[in-house]
C-alpha cells in the first residue's frame, strides 16, 4: 500500500532522510518513531507529495507521489503536526471545507460532520470561529477534519501531542474501528512509546535519517531485551537531546553535522 | 475594507480638488472626470494584489497545506484564488466608483457600464493571479513591503491614473506603454468617459493576453509549491 526504496532527501548539505526503504501492506496500523529531527515529517511530507525527495522511489496506493501527484492525493488523508486550521473559518466551516475538497457527498458529510463534532465533544462549539479555540480544542478539530473523509491511508503527524490521555484513548479506539471496518491503512509518528506499543501493527525507528529497526513491538522488545517499547527506543536511538530548528522544511537534527 | 476605501477617496478629494483648477487651466477639462476612473483602479489593484499576496499568510498559519494535499489539481486551487480574489476587488471598485460619483463624478454613458465592469474584471484577475505568483516564490511577509513599494506603487503612479498619455516623452513615456495597468485604467476611462488614449480593442487586447500569461505562470508557479 505504501512503499519507499532507498529514499534520499537532502535540504543543501543536510541529509535528512538517508536511504531509507519500507514497505506497508494495505489495513496495516503502522508506526514511525525517531527522536525530534529524525526525518519523520519530511518522509511524510515526501509520501504525501508536499515534497519531492532527492533520490529513490516511492509509492503510495500503487501511484507515485512525485509523477501521479493528483492521483496519489486522492487515496490518504492527512493529520499534520503543525496546526492547518483557517483560524477565520468556524469549526464547522473547515470540516464542510475539507468535505468539499475531497468530493465527500453532501448527504454523508453532514452526517459525519456531526458525528464526528460529537466524538470529539465540539458540537456545541461547531459556529464558534477556531481562532477563539483552545490548543487542544483546535487539536480535536484537526483529526475531526482529516477522519471527514475515509481515506484508503491515514497518515498521522503526532496526531496526539498536547492531549490529555482521556482523549488520547478516545481517538485511536475510533481509528482502530475505522482501520478495521474499512481496512484502512494507518501510518502515523508519535513520541508517547505506549501508544505506539498498544496500537500500531508495526514499528520502525528512525534516527538520523535512517532506519535503524523495523518490526512488530514485540520483536522489537525482544531484540533490545527491553521490557517497554520507552526502553527499547532508548536502547535504540540513545540518551543525549536533540536539538532542532523552528522551520518547519528543516525539521532536521543539526546533529547531522557531527555523527558520533 | 474601510482602510482601503479611505486611500482612493483621500486621493480623489485631494488630487481631483487640488489640481483640478489648474488642470482646467491647461485645458484639460475637469480634473476629477479623468482622475476618477484612475482612482477607481487604484482600488482594485491594491486590493487584488494583495489578496494574490495574503497567501503567504495561509502558508505561515499552515493552512496551505490543506489545500496543496487536497485532491484538487493545483491550477483549479489556483483559479479558485483568483477569482476569489478577484471577486472582492471588482466590488471594491464598485464602491469606488460609487463614492466617486457623491463626490462629483459624472460617467458619460452609463450603457457602456457592463463594459467598464468587463475592464475592473481585468484589472483585478491580473493583479490576484501577479500576487498569487509573487506569493508562491515568497516564503513569509518580510518581502511584502519590497514588493509593496518597488512593484505595486511604481505601476499604479506610472499608469496613467493621474496624468493624461497625450505629449508624454522618453522613459515615462515608455514605461507607461509598457505598463498592464495603463491600458486597464485607459479602457475604464473609455468605456466610462470615452476619453481613452488607445482604442478600446488594444486596451481589451493587451488586458486579456497579459491576464492570461500571469494566470499561466502564476498556476505553474503555484504547482511547483514544495513545503
Amino acid at each position: 500500500m505504501i512503499s519507499a526504496k532507498n529514499v534520499i532527501k537532502k535540504f543543501g548539505d543536510l541529509v535528512a532522510v538517508n536511504d531509507v526503504s519500507f514497505e506497508i501492506k494495505a489495513g496495516e496500523i503502522f508506526a514511525f518513531l525517531g527522536p525530534n529531527g529524525a526525518g519523520k515529517t519530511t518522509t511524510i511530507k515526501m509520501l504525501t507529495t508536499l515534497l519531492e525527495p532527492t533520490s529513490g522511489h516511492l509509492e503510495i496506493n500503487g501511484n507515485d507521489p512525485v509523477k501521479e501527484k493528483d492521483e496519489a492525493r486522492y487515496s490518504f488523508g492527512i493529520v499534520f503536526q503543525d496546526p492547518s486550521l483557517d483560524d477565520e473559518l468556524t469549526a464547522y466551516e473547515n470540516m464542510h471545507f475539507h468535505g468539499v475538497l475531497y468530493g465527500v457527498p453532501k448527504k454523508q458529510l453532514k452526517e459525519r460532520i456531526e458525528q464526528l463534532l460529537k466524538f470529539m465533544e465540539l458540537w456545541d462549539r461547531k459556529d464558534d470561529l477556531v481562532k477563539h479555540f483552545s490548543g487542544g480544542m483546535k487539536r480535536r478539530l484537526e483529526i475531526a477534519r482529516g477522519l471527514t473523509h475515509h481515506p484508503k491511508i491515514l497518515f498521522l503527524d503526532e496526531p496526539t501531542l498536547g492531549l490529555d490521555p482521556q482523549t488520547r484513548n478516545h481517538i485511536w479506539s475510533y481509528i482502530k474501528e475505522l482501520n478495521k471496518k474499512e481496512n484502512m491503512t494507518v501510518f502515523f509518528t508519535t513520541h508517547y512509546m505506549e501508544e505506539a506499543d498498544r496500537v500500531a501493527d508495526r514499528i520502525a525507528v528512525i534516527d538520523h535519517g535512517k532506519i535503524i529497526e523495523q518490526g512488530t513491538p514485540t520483536e522489537i522488545k525482544t531484540k533490545t531485551n527491553s521490557a517497554t517499547l520507552e526502553d527499547a527506543f532508548l536502547a535504540l536511538t540513545g540518551n543525549t537531546i536533540r536539538e532542532e530548528k523552528a522551520e518547519s522544511a528543516m525539521r532536521i537534527g543539526r546533529r547531522m553535522w557531527h555523527k558520533r | 475594507m474601510v482602510g482601503s476605501l479611505g486611500q482612493p477617496l483621500l486621493f480623489l478629494v485631494a488630487l481631483g480638488y487640488g489640481f483640478g483648477p489648474i488642470y482646467a487651466k491647461a485645458g484639460g477639462g475637469n480634473y476629477i472626470q479623468f482622475l476618477a476612473p484612475g482612482v477607481i483602479c487604484m482600488g482594485i489593484l491594491f486590493t487584488a494584489a494583495f489578496a494574490g499576496i495574503e497567501m503567504i499568510w495561509d502558508r505561515q498559519f499552515g493552512f496551505l497545506r490543506e489545500t496543496l494535499v487536497a485532491p484538487v489539481s493545483r491550477f483549479n486551487i489556483m483559479l479558485g484564488r483568483t477569482l476569489g480574489g478577484a471577486t472582492v476587488a471588482v466590488i471594491q471598485g464598485i464602491i469606488v466608483l460609487i463614492l466617486s460619483m457623491i463626490v462629483g463624478f459624472r460617467p458619460e454613458n452609463l450603457l457602456m457600464l457592463p463594459f467598464a465592469l468587463l475592464f475592473m474584471f481585468l484589472i483585478a484577475i491580473l493583479f490576484t493571479a501577479f500576487g498569487t505568483a509573487i506569493a508562491s516564490v515568497l516564503e513569509d511577509m518580510q518581502g511584502f513591503q519590497l514588493i509593496m513599494n518597488f512593484l505595486i506603487m511604481p505601476i499604479f503612479f506610472l499608469s496613467g491614473s493621474f496624468f493624461p498619455l497625450v505629449g508624454l516623452t522618453g522613459a515615462i513615456d515608455i514605461i507607461a506603454k509598457a505598463n498592464p495597468l495603463t491600458y486597464g485604467v485607459d479602457g475604464l476611462r473609455g468605456t466610462l468617459m470615452t476619453m481613452n488614449h488607445f482604442p478600446l480593442s488594444l486596451d481589451l487586447l493587451v488586458m486579456t493576453l497579459v491576464t492570461a500569461a500571469l494566470l499561466a505562470i502564476g498556476s505553474y508557479l503555484f504547482s511547483k509549491i514544495q513545503i
